[in-house]
Formats: structure tokens, C-alpha cells, sequence
């Protein structure tokens, strides 16, 4: 990776609406090459989505979320990946992790209410063949995500002036 | 009662600070986006805050030595030596301090004696002028220009000496101007030290901060000058640890001693907390290439590049500054006076700035904005410069 892509993740990474202009500026490139930098950022999937960091527990749309520490059994020639396949094509499922330890794979559930989402697990996750054992733990509160904390804002506790 | 006679008047004399007065001001401001800050919006690097938490849970809650702690004192020699390439000895050459600024008061007490005579490169940070005052001495402020880029040069140094000065307090990368000397430019003013005969305090605070691939240059790592630099530095801009307050001064063992002794004297030593953090950040900064450092420098680099052409994109001259993380854009072409300049965007905009005159009557014509703040705060402020700066221009083409 260059300095130009390392500079230009980080500036996206922390806002991902800052215009080509001030891009340039800050990492000392040409709009040309930094334009181009993150078109290739994103052909090689190095960028997937500019999405935002929500809130949700201050809206009033439903929803709940859960960790799922799933133990399965891999298969010959498949390994986990396959499994992992068919774990995360359902709609449900926002991120799926291979993990060190006790389990296999770690899988982060959302749905709307408690109800659905335990008739994800005890349908559709403990019915897959190759799952030999879940255990379920539902998010009760979130405090910080993608570096942002959500609550009891990160003040500047700076003087307004100083010399 | 009349406390005339009991004060100092010396030291009464001393104006406040230039900036308290609009410190007070800008205090009394709700949703205020301050560039007026003189310390890093970064907190200090976590591992260091754990280091002192740590050392208080043992119990390490007591005095250290005068000097400070052997084995920190050994981790700044070491690190001066990697990074400026001069050599202190650890022993007798170093000295811990509360914060750069001790360091400096301690350094002018030491060597001034009165009707000597300092020699004070402006613009510059406001203590040096007072605390030369305080030590019995006299500042003599040597002006420093926009078209030498802020530098100090030979010839003006020359022209300000006389049988009386005995130090030049050099301070680069400079506080506010984000102005740097750079070795050769370092190697210009050792020959005119050498010929009258004077010391030098070189405040190094701001070392670490260069940027565009500008290297450091220590005054004391110049041929012949070791024996006549007092390099003061500290932990409060490079690793973010202002409110620790610990600095240090390194020197030739004879003024070292001389200033442990005011050091000894007037507080002992420097806070044992805040020395076991400044070692944890040498520590694990040898370790990991000073990790900690580069990343705040590539953060801070990025924004001065965005501070420095949004100045000029809005019409306003801007220097550009290759060290700390001031930029000190020339405001007088809206033909405000600096003061006025940062009341009204302070009131209309609120966003506050330092007027270049609390440096020093030289910085009249420029503003001092820090640019240590969060990037999203940043781009606010800047546009509410903007604005305000086209309000102005757009009101005189109307009269």
C-alpha cells in the first residue's frame, strides 16, 4: 500500500464525505491522482462502502441485536469457509467472524424484535446441518462502535485559550 | 490597604499576558470552536496514562531525587541521542523539570544576573520576556520577519547585541509563528554566539512537530555549541501530556547545578507520577520508532496542509509553517487590527484565535490558529472564516 492510499483510508475512515478538494489538500496529491487512488481503492474491494455510524437506540425503529457463538463441524475439502457461506447469505446476519478458542465462528444477529430473532436462531442457524452448538447473547446496550462513543460525549477538556 | 509597598515592582510591573484578557472573553462563549489552544487535541497515548495509574497502585508516591529519576534521566539521554544526536550524561548534565517552562524560568535564573541582557526573538511565546524580568535581567525583543520566514538571522542577532547580553533564548520551532530553523540556518548564528561570547537557551519544545521531511536540528549538536546550549524540552507537545508537566533541561554540568539548586530549593522535584509516564512514552517510543509521535505528526500534517490553503483560497496571506501546529495567517488586508480582527469572529462567528500582538508588537498583521482540533470542527471553523472574512471584504467595496 502506498502513503497516498494509507493517508487517503484513514481521512475516509474517519470522514467519508469529505470532498476531493480537501483530500488533496491534506495528503499534498493532485486531484487526479487522488481520484484515482480511491477508484482503485475500491476495484480492488479495498474500500467496500462509504456507510455512516448510527445511533439507533435514539430512533424509534425496533431492534435488536445479538452475538452468536456457533460451533460447527468443517468439512473435508470445504473447511469452514462454506459453512460460514451459508451462515451469512441470511438477511439477518450482519457479520460473520472465524474465531480463535472455544467456539468457531462468531455471528452477529439483527432483527426486529426478540421474537424474530429467536426463531432465526432456533429455525434457521440450530437447523444447518453442520452446526453442532449455539450459544446466544443479546446486546444490551452499546457504548462505542467503529471508535465513535455513543453516549457522554468524549469532551475537550482544553482551555478555550492558551499560550 | 495600599500594597504598594510590599510588591515587587519589578515584577508588578509585568503586563498580564496578552491573551488572558481575550481568554476571558472567549471563556464566557457557548458553542465556541477555539483555535486558540496551545496543546494537542490528541489524550495521552493510553499505554502512558496506564503507566502512571500503574506506578500509583504500587505505591510509588514519593519524592525522587532533585534532578529527577535516574533511570527517565537515563531515557532522555538516550533519546536526545537518537533523535538530535547530542550526548548529555545522564548524571550531571540533565535536569527534570515541571514542564519546559520550569526548565526555561530556571535556565534564565541561573544565568542572568541584573542589567544583563536576553535577547528574545519575536513573535514568540509570551513567558520568555516576563520570566527574563523575573530572573533581574532585561528581554531585548529582536524582530523576526515574514519574508525570511520567520528565521532568525545572523545580522539581526548582531545588531541587537551589546556589552550587556549574555543569552539568546532561541525557540524553534516556534510558538506562534509554526516558523523552523533548519541546520544551515542554525550554523549562520554559531559564529556570531561565538564571537560575543553568549549562551544559549534553545526551547525545543515543538522538536518533534516538523513537517514535509524537514529534519530536526538541535542547536547543540552544531560543532562547538554544546558547551553553550541549555536545550530545553519535554513530553507536553510530542506525546500529548500537557497537563503532566514535565520538561527538562540539559546543559553543561556547571549551570545544571547552579539551576538544581533554585530547582532543589523552590519545589524539590518534578511530580514522580508524571516522570514514571514521560519514561513509559521514551520506553516504549524507542521501541516501536516513536509510533505514537508519528501518528499524531501525520494527523497534524494533514490539517496544516488544509489550514494553510484555506487561508489563501479565502484571500488571505498565510506563511507557510513547517513545524509545531500554529499557522499564522497575515490578516491586513481586511484592515482590521489583529485584536479587532479575533473580537468580532470571536462574537460573530464563534471562533477563537489569538491576535499575533500577544507575541510580541511584531506579530501585529497576523493571527494565531491553532489547527490540534478535530477535523470535522476544523472544517466548520474554516468556513465560518471564510464567511466572516468575505463579510468584511464584501462591507468596504459598499462604502
Amino acid at each position: 500500500m502506498t502513503k497516498l492510499e494509507s493517508s487517503l483510508l484513514d481521512l475516509l475512515k474517519e470522514d467519508c464525505r469529505l470532498p476531493l478538494e480537501k483530500l488533496a489538500v491534506m495528503t499534498g496529491a493532485s486531484l487526479e491522482e487522488v481520484a484515482e487512488t480511491i477508484e482503485s481503492l475500491e476495484k480492488r474491494r479495498i474500500i467496500l462502502r462509504y456507510s455512516p455510524v448510527i445511533n439507533w437506540d435514539l430512533t424509534d425503529r425496533d431492534r435488536v441485536e445479538a452475538m452468536i457463538e456457533v460451533k460447527v463441524t468443517p468439512q473435508r475439502d470445504m473447511g469452514f469457509d462454506a459453512v460460514a457461506a451459508r451462515i451469512y447469505r441470511f438477511d439477518e446476519v450482519k457479520s460473520v467472524y472465524l474465531m480463535s478458542g472455544s467456539y468457531d465462528l462468531l455471528v452477529l444477529v439483527e432483527a426486529r424484535t426478540l421474537r424474530d430473532l429467536a426463531s432465526f436462531v432456533s429455525a434457521k442457524l440450530s437447523t444447518l446441518e453442520l452446526v453442532t452448538g449455539t450459544a446466544t447473547s443479546f446486546v444490551l446496550k452499546r457504548y462505542k462502535e467503529e471508535g465513535v462513543i455513543f453516549e457522554g460525549e468524549d469532551s475537550d477538556r482544553r482551555l478555550v485559550i492558551s499560550p | 490597604m495600599t500594597y504598594d509597598r510590599f510588591l515587587n515592582a519589578a515584577v508588578a510591573a509585568v503586563p498580564p499576558s496578552g491573551i488572558r484578557r481575550f481568554f476571558d472573553l472567549a471563556s464566557t462563549m457557548k458553542d465556541t470552536i477555539s483555535l486558540g489552544v496551545g496543546e494537542p487535541d490528541f489524550k495521552t497515548p493510553y499505554h502512558i496514562r496506564n503507566s502512571a495509574i500503574n506506578s500509583l497502585l504500587d505505591g510509588e508516591t514519593q519524592y525522587t531525587p532533585n534532578r529527577g529519576l535516574l533511570s527517565l534521566r537515563k531515557e532522555i539521554s538516550i533519546y536526545l541521542r537518537n533523535r538530535f544526536a547530542v550526548s548529555y550524561d545522564p548524571g550531571e548534565e540533565i535536569l527534570v523539570t515541571v514542564g519546559a517552562s520550569e526548565a526555561i524560568d530556571l535556565a534564565l535564573r541561573a544565568m542572568v544576573s541584573p542589567g544583563c541582557e536576553v535577547l528574545v526573538p519575536e513573535p514568540s511565546y509570551v513567558s520568555y520576556s516576563p520570566s527574563v524580568i523575573f530572573a533581574g535581567g532585561t528581554p531585548v525583543g529582536v524582530v523576526t520577519r515574514e519574508e525570511d520566514d520567520f528565521r532568525l538571522k545572523p545580522e539581526y542577532l548582531e545588531a541587537a547585541i551589546t556589552d550587556r547580553t549574555r543569552v539568546l533564548i532561541l525557540p524553534y520551532p516556534n510558538n506562534p509563528t509554526g516558523g523552523i530553523m533548519e541546520r544551515a540556518d542554525l550554523e549562520a548564528l554559531a559564529p556570531v554566539i561565538e564571537k560575543h561570547d553568549l549562551m544559549v537557551i534553545s526551547d525545543e519544545i515543538y522538536a518533534e512537530l516538523l513537517y514535509d521531511g524537514k529534519e530536526p536540528a538541535s542547536f547543540a549538536a552544531l560543532p562547538g555549541m554544546l558547551p553553550r546550549t541549555i536545550t530545553i524540552n519535554g513530553f507536553s507537545k510530542a506525546f500529548a501530556m500537557t497537563g503532566w508537566r514535565v520538561g527538562y533541561a540539559c546543559g553543561p554540568k556547571d549551570i545544571i547545578t547552579v539551576m538544581n539548586k533554585v530547582h532543589q530549593y523552590g519545589i524539590m522535584c518534578a511530580p514522580r507520577m508524571g516522570q514514571v509516564a514521560a519514561e513509559e512514552a521514551l520506553r516504549q517510543g524507542r521501541e516501536n520508532g516513536y509510533e505514537d509521535v508519528l501518528t499524531m505528526r501525520e494527523s497534524y500534517d494533514r490539517r496544516r496542509r488544509l489550514m494553510v490553503e484555506s487561508f489563501r483560497s479565502m484571500g488571505l496571506h498565510c506563511f507557510e509553517p513547517y513545524g509545531a501546529f500554529y499557522v499564522f495567517p497575515s490578516i491586513r488586508s481586511t484592515g482590521l487590527s489583529s485584536e479587532e480582527f479575533c473580537s468580532r469572529l470571536l462574537m460573530e462567528k464563534s471562533v477563537a484565535a489569538v491576535p499575533g500582538n500577544a507575541f510580541g508588537a511584531c506579530g501585529e498583521g497576523n493571527i494565531r490558529c491553532c489547527y490540534a482540533t478535530a477535523l470535522d470542527k476544523l472544517n466548520i471553523a474554516l468556513d465560518r472564516i471564510a464567511d466572516f472574512v468575505q463579510g468584511l471584504t464584501k462591507g468596504e467595496s459598499g462604502k
